[in-house]
């Protein structure tokens, strides 16, 4: 355990035992790498293969909150426009699609990456590289001015089908193979997932990582240490907006149709939400948020059809209101959340405060 | 050749002239005290040569290249190292990281990612914690500390960088007698290593500290010269008496 905690970069503690941060990523992911299976052994196949596909939905979707909280949580950028990278990777490849009948994933996925990518660039080059540090609410309404614009645009352009938006008919295929919906599709889906989450751990437990949470704690001190700090924040802006697009590009084959509201202040929003409710700079907050509102939307939907969505609102706001960590920072401390850079080589006390 | 050298300043926020036509120079492994009533002007020309502020008028020039308008990040990577007047450590992280941010600046962003350099840098972060006495508290947090451990620490992150001008802002402010006599002796070896400008109100610890001392008054220099000589000097005496 003490390797994995190493791996993790995790903060061990005085016994070297697994961290308690790393415990539940551990469960988290074991749990969705089991789900096809536990499904099928509690539900009919009917209603398993409901499931499945919804879950895969839910594990789309984790790749936008990730990529919001790296914005967020890491970057301190207040992204309000992170649907137009997410939306707009599933328009691009929707259209390639439609247009170019291009499906194959080797394109499909690649194209939806830079779009994501280019667009944050493109975002980021216009609000970090003035001469005055940018304040969160300019970050905040120059990213939501995007977001807007391109749900309007889309609304308004017949290319792009305006209100209805561009249907997705053909599945995405690996070589000559179609991937519908379904198991195929769920571990596609928890590939990507697992692979930009170890990225993602990994980046913010580097030394990179380090200054990130320098940024984040005083960013004024951190540029007297030397680093330019627009330019740290703008990076991993572009990291977020890579993984918001290939979150998109997924979503566009696996619900097989995109619309203007992907691409819109509702669906960023939405990404801001899952976020606070699972622990904003954590990674695995998002992914905790994303489960916990999905799963509580689907049911809840079904029981309290006029309320599901009022309660749901409550509920949020009394995790924002009474723990802004998140659901996440019950369970974890501040310090673990932040993690110890220290060269675990060493010998050194160690200190069991992060547990 | 002058390792900084400041011509000229002026800096106004208003009406108030808090620089004043200022000139400076501070030589290769100097120790330069500067000194001046409250609202001298000490912190402003601190600032504007870190590069938190920028002078209306004047140049600053280190290490032979004008830096009159060079951000504060550029300044550090060419060998400018700040202490902050009110202490700025990272709370949230271990005293051990707080160094590690302030040695790996050096470092490209590739190769941070990387963290290619952690297991290199550990003995020096290790080093310097040692030097400056807080090495038991490694892996507590910054903000346990207590404040003069925090000073010492702060002024351990601008030093580790190994930097060719270290500027401190009253380090030992809200310090114990004692602190402050452990700060003397933190600081006088560090002369091998680098040249210093301190701003300090203390004039007794500043001068068994300096080579030379200017002395700043309502943004203009009063006089400036070795300990002895500004310890003489009547302009001096008379500000320090009637407004101190």
């Amino acid at each position: 355990m003490t390797l994995l905690n190493r791996v993790a970069g995790a903060h061990p503690g005085t016994s070297g035992r697994l961290s308690r941060l790393l415990a539940i990523e551990l469960v988290v992911f074991v749990l969705f790498a089991l789900m096809p299976l536990l499904l099928g052994l509690v539900w009919s196949e009917d209603d398993s293969f409901f499931w499945i596909v919804f879950t895969t939905k839910v594990l789309i979707l984790c790749l936008f909150g990730l990529s919001f909280d790296l914005a967020w949580g890491y970057a301190g950028l207040m992204s309000f426009g992170q649907a137009l990278f997410f939306g707009g990777a599933a328009y691009a490849v929707a259209v390639m699609s439609r247009d170019l009948d291009i499906s194959s994933i080797f394109i499909v996925l690649p194209v939806a990456v830079a779009v994501g990518l280019v667009l944050a660039i493109l975002l980021a080059a216009f609000l970090l590289t003035g001469s005055r540090t940018p304040s969160i609410i300019f970050v905040a309404f120059g990213t939501l001015t995007g977001s807007f614009a391109a749900e309007r645009l889309a609304r308004a352009w017949y290319y792009l089908g305006g209100q209805n938006g561009v249907s997705v008919t053909k599945a995405l295929t690996i070589g000559d193979m179609p991937l519908y919906e379904g198991v195929g599709f769920y571990y596609l889906a928890f590939g990507f997932l697992v692979v930009v989450y170890i990225g993602c751990r990994f980046l913010v437990r580097s030394q990179f990582g380090l200054l990130l949470a320098g940024i984040r704690e005083r960013e004024e001190r951190v540029a007297f240490l030397g680093y330019q700090v627009q330019l740290t924040r703008a990076i991993i802006f572009a990291l977020s907006g890579a993984i918001a697009g290939l979150g998109g590009g997924l979503y566009a084959f696996h619900e097989g149709f995109v619309w203007p509201a992907l691409m819109g202040p509702i669906y960023s929003t939405q990404a801001m939400l899952y976020v606070m409710l699972g622990g904003v700079s954590t990674l695995i907050g998002p992914v905790i948020g994303v489960t916990a509102i999905e799963f509580a939307t689907i049911i809840l939907i079904d029981y309290l059809r006029d309320f599901w969505i009022i309660i749901l609102g409550v509920l949020l706001l009394l995790v924002i209101m009474f723990r802004r960590t998140g659901l996440l920072g019950m369970l974890v401390s501040e310090r673990e959340r932040i993690g110890s850079f220290r060269w675990r080589g060493a010998n050194h006390k160690s200190d069991s405060r992060g547990d | 050749m002058a390792l900084l050298e400041v011509k000229g300043a002026r800096k106004s926020y208003g009406r108030l002239n808090a620089l004043d036509t200022v000139n400076l120079v501070v030589e290769s492994r100097e120790f330069h005290g500067l000194i001046g009533p409250n609202g001298s002007g000490k912190s402003t020309l601190l600032k504007c040569i870190a590069g938190a502020e920028y002078p209306d008028e004047g140049t600053l020039t280190f290490l032979d290249e004008d830096i009159s308008t060079t951000p504060p990040a550029v300044r550090a990577r060419r060998g400018m190292s700040l202490k902050f007047q009110i202490t700025s450590v990272f709370n949230l992280l271990s005293v051990y990281d707080n160094i590690l941010l302030s040695i790996q600046a050096a470092h490209s962003l590739w190769h941070l990612a990387g963290s290619r350099s952690r297991r290199v840098l550990h003995s020096q972060v290790m080093d310097i914690l040692s030097e400056f006495r807080i090495e038991s508290r490694a892996d507590d947090l910054a903000g346990e500390l207590s404040h003069g451990e925090q000073q010492w620490l702060e002024i351990a992150m601008a030093l580790a960088p190994r930097p060719r001008l270290l500027l401190l802002d009253e380090p030992t402010a809200g310090m114990s007698p004692e602190e402050r006599r452990v700060t003397g002796d933190l600081l006088r070896p560090i002369k091998e290593r680098c040249s210093m400008l301190i701003v300090e109100h203390d004039l007794d610890f500043i001068k068994d500290l300096s080579d030379v001392i200017t002395v700043l008054d309502q943004g203009r220099v009063l006089d400036n010269g070795t300990p002895e000589q500004i310890e003489a000097s009547e302009r001096v005496k008379e500000v320090y008496v009637t407004r101190v």
